[in-house]
């Protein structure tokens, strides 16, 4: 290995020739943000309306669903994982949050429970963070495959989430004042100086979750069990306990997720988030993030998210069919790992 | 010496089918072969003695097409060729039985034998006539297993065979079989030599590689010596005895220091009691009831062949296996049950014997992977604090020497040696009162080694009690104050500073028929 790294890196003399491999390096690794420059400016010039204040806040707040659930996925994907129940664990969240804002009539005592606002949403991070849990156990203590596990709870999360709503939508999610639980759709319909809350919330998460990965110990330990969990158990990280924790993590930025999802659109179905962890893997994947572990940030993440979101706005815009959206997501998807391998697949970066 | 080495000379036409002249290997840095010439003998079998890291496996990687050298020529009947893989190699008949098995464990036993070469029919596949041909091969091999059981079924001797078996079945003209008795029982080894004798007597040539000496005298016609990437010594059979392979394999002792002194040794740091450890796939005792102690200040070497238990003895009293029975004592406190983070905590640590599996993080920078089994002594509070780790790092860095651009370089841009010395910085730096060592030297040149022993004497000088792990007899007689030998789990014999290699060699099995 360290033969082709001597060989392979040796530097041309040209100094012309320098700055354009230091330019194409630079473009390399910073291929999402500059990404979405030429998103931005392709279509600002294909369409006036995209790049106005209002598309802009509209795009972000659409991005914001995404964006969380990709922060979790990072996190997971970090470990070395894959989480493919969080679309699932979103809608569960959402229906649960309904159910909870319907008020919970305790059959037996002829009583209505009604929570306030902050209860409700405690409440349903904390089921996110059990079905996280469920998917780390399996995955940590009883070695299911992250793929298996999480594909399993995908299944029963959804079935959950029909079963307490019999296949309907919670609809009334703005309480009654006479009960004190107003103010959800504070969450995802508000804003505060302009801004929905909603891009506040993903953005408040991302700063926490950069945070944790860089400055504590555990995000040391996560990048160190993600890169080599051998090496990492070995000097002394528990590594099952960072497992578990980050699927964990995922569930909850699921669950907050499926909070400001059913604020925004003020009901609750069963059947949102679809195919939304695919997505989230994608903005992860397309954030250079790789797939086999110890290698990603936060704000690459993000950057994924916004691409996406971006392109596929921009592509509504200027009015292309959603059937060639799909295709061109698919593309950058394709091209981004492809970009991804050629970033970590040179000499000396892996053995 | 009996017989001139072969010389730059063209090879001998008549007998010689293969040759390589003036073969070198480098790993950036390392140089694994220094122009070998190496002659493989027509119809014959050529023995190549050497210890670990004298470049025998590179050599045979190099003859099959694995690898290619860095300079030199391969010549073959009497042309020079190039294998660029090992489809090149095969197709002039070549082929090698690696150490490691390379057999699909899922697949069974006849379409491991026929993999990549399946015989087809006219509908497709002809699985009946491979099931014949592997019935054959069985037989010849004296092994009665159906070709239908799948490969992960089988004893690891069993898997050995198939290997084998695989390798008989091209019908090569030369055939490499590196380590191929490491797992196989005594009456399978005699079944192999038997083979052996029937292949070379319809013309086949080998080329055999062992640890078991003495097993290679009663096989061999011809033995070369390698040391250190270079060939030392070359002679017929008839012309050498064990004494001649073992001189010429160990050589003159490139000073590898000695046992530290000048200070006086504590008490004991780390006890071993009684230790058992159960192997989950066999269900043998690869550690069997094994009990020692290694005080403050006091350097102590295990050695052992593969297989031994030395890994299992380390991975156990660091935490990462748990013991059948037994118990290990720091500093006279037991700490059975405490977990790897807690055991570094309390002062033990190890740093285990595959650096790239085991050791390093890939992905992370040098400096982090220095500073990776510190983390809580610059976390406050939850926050890590990056000027104290850079302290930390900077000081590493410095006390075991790493050659590197700095804490930010790739831990994939240093040389062998030097991301050894990360793995044992990494371990140091958590401050322990026993240090486990499994194999440090491995893979690491021979001037990379003398610094890491050098580091480690001066560590027991101040207190430090040292516990290291090694497959050459050399490296015994270096900086250890106590040499135990270990075989099958167990501790067959003990010897201080003043042993013979000779004497340790043969306490360990080596030299004897297996």
């Amino acid at each position: 290995m360290s033969d082709t790294l001597s060989t392979a890196t040796k530097p041309p003399q040209n100094p012309l020739w320098n700055a354009i491999l230091t330019a194409l390096d630079l473009l390399l690794r910073g291929r999402a943000f500059f990404a979405l420059i030429a998103i931005i400016i392709t279509f600002s010039i294909l369409s006036p309306r995209y790049f106005t204040l209002g598309n802009m806040l509209i795009m972000t707040n659409h991005v914001a669903i995404f964006g969380l659930l990709a922060i979790g996925m990072l996190l997971v994907i970090l470990n070395g994982g894959i989480d493919l129940s969080v679309g699932s664990t979103l809608a569960l969240s959402g229906v649960f949050a309904g159910f909870l804002m319907q008020g919970v009539e305790l059959t037996g005592l002829g009583v209505v429970l009604y929570f306030p606002v902050w209860a409700v949403v405690l409440m349903t991070l904390a089921l996110g963070g059990f079905v996280g849990a469920v998917n780390g156990v399996l995955i940590a203590f009883l070695k299911v495959p992250a793929f298996v596990a999480t594909l399993g709870t995908l299944y029963v999360a959804r079935g959950v989430a029909l079963l307490m709503t019999n296949g309907l939508t919670f609809n009334n999610l703005s309480g009654r004042a006479e009960y004190g639980n107003t103010g959800f759709d504070w969450l995802g319909f508000n804003r505060i100086a302009g801004v929905p809350v909603g891009v506040y919330v993903m953005f408040t998460v991302a700063i926490a979750v950069t945070f944790l990965l860089m400055r504590t110990s555990f995000g040391r330990w996560l990048y160190a069990s993600g890169g080599n969990m051998r090496a990492a158990e070995l000097s002394g990280v528990p590594v099952k306990r960072v497992q578990i924790s980050v699927y964990v993590l995922s569930g909850m930025c699921a669950a907050i997720a499926g909070l400001v999802l059913s604020s925004q659109l003020t009901s609750a179905g069963p059947t949102a988030g679809n195919t939304y962890e695919l997505t989230a893997i994608a903005a992860v994947v397309i954030g250079g993030a790789a797939l086999t572990g110890g290698r990603g940030t936060v704000l690459g993440t993000l950057l994924g998210a916004f691409v996406i979101g971006f392109l596929s706005n921009g592509l509504v815009i200027i009015g292309v069919s959603s059937y060639w959206q799909t295709v061109f997501t698919g593309a950058v998807i394709v091209l981004s790992v492809l970009l991804n391998s050629i970033q970590y697949g040179r000499p000396g970066s892996r053995s | 010496m009996t017989a001139p080495a072969p010389d730059a000379s063209a090879p001998d036409l008549e007998n010689v089918v293969m040759a390589a002249r003036h073969v070198a290997k480098s790993y950036g840095a390392v140089k694994a072969l220094k122009g070998v010439n190496f002659d493989i003998h027509r119809g014959q079998v050529t023995t190549l003695f050497g210890e670990n890291g004298a470049g025998k496996s590179t050599l045979m990687k190099i003859l099959s097409g694995v690898i290619q050298p860095s300079s030199g020529e391969i010549i073959f009947e009497g042309q020079p060729v190039t294998l660029q893989s090992t489809i090149d190699a095969q197709a002039l008949g070549i082929s090698i039985i690696h150490q490691e098995l390379s057999l699909a464990p899922n697949l069974n036993v006849r379409d491991n034998i026929f993999l990549g070469r399946e015989i087809s029919g006219p509908s497709g596949v002809d699985f009946a006539e491979e099931d014949r041909q592997t019935r054959r091969l069985m037989a010849e091999l004296q092994e009665d297993i159906d070709p239908r059981t799948p490969v992960e079924h089988l004893r690891l001797g069993q898997q050995q065979l198939v290997e084998i078996a695989r390798a008989l079945s091209v019908n090569s003209r030369v055939l490499i079989m590196d380590e191929p008795t490491s797992a196989l029982s005594a009456s399978e080894v005699d079944v192999l030599f038997k083979v052996i004798r029937d292949l070379t007597a319809r013309g086949v040539s080998i080329v055999y590689i062992s640890h078991h000496l003495e097993e290679a005298l009663q096989i061999t016609d011809h033995a070369v010596v390698l040391r250190d990437g270079a060939m030392t010594a070359y002679a017929p059979r008839a012309d050498i005895d064990l004494e001649w392979i073992v001189r010429h394999m160990v050589g003159k002792n490139f000073n590898l220091g000695s046992p530290p002194t000048g200070h006086t040794m504590g008490s004991a740091a780390l006890s071993i009691r009684e230790l058992t450890v159960v192997d989950s796939h066999s269900g043998q005792n690869v550690v069997d009831g094994l009990s020692l102690d290694v005080a403050s200040g006091e350097v102590v070497c295990i050695y052992g062949l593969m297989g031994a238990g030395r890994t299992e003895l380390m991975e156990c009293v660091a935490g990462r296996l748990r013991p059948a029975s037994g118990h290990v004592l720091l500093h006279g406190r037991p700490v059975d049950g405490l977990t790897i983070a807690q055991r570094i905590r309390a002062g033990l640590a190890l740093v285990p014997e595959d650096r790239q599996r085991d050791g390093l993080v890939q992905t992370m920078s040098v400096g982090r992977n220095l500073s990776l089994a510190s983390i809580s002594d610059f976390t406050r509070g939850f926050l890590t604090q990056l000027s104290a780790e850079r302290r930390i790092i900077t000081r590493t860095i410095k006390d075991v020497t790493v050659k590197t651009d700095g804490p930010d370089a790739a831990i994939g841009s240093l040389s062998g040696g030097n991301q050894q010395k990360v793995v044992i910085g990494k371990m140091l730096a958590t401050g322990p009162s026993v240090l486990l060592l499994d194999e440090p030297s491995r893979g690491i040149d021979i001037g990379a080694k003398a610094e890491v022993f050098g580091l480690l004497a001066d560590r027991a000088k101040t207190g430090l009690a040292v516990l290291f792990s090694t497959s050459e007899v050399s490296e015994c007689l270096s900086i250890a104050h106590r040499i135990i030998v270990m075989r099958r789990g167990r501790i067959v014999a003990e010897f201080t500073h003043d042993a013979t290699k000779e004497q340790i060699m043969a306490a360990s099995g080596e030299s004897l028929v297996a």
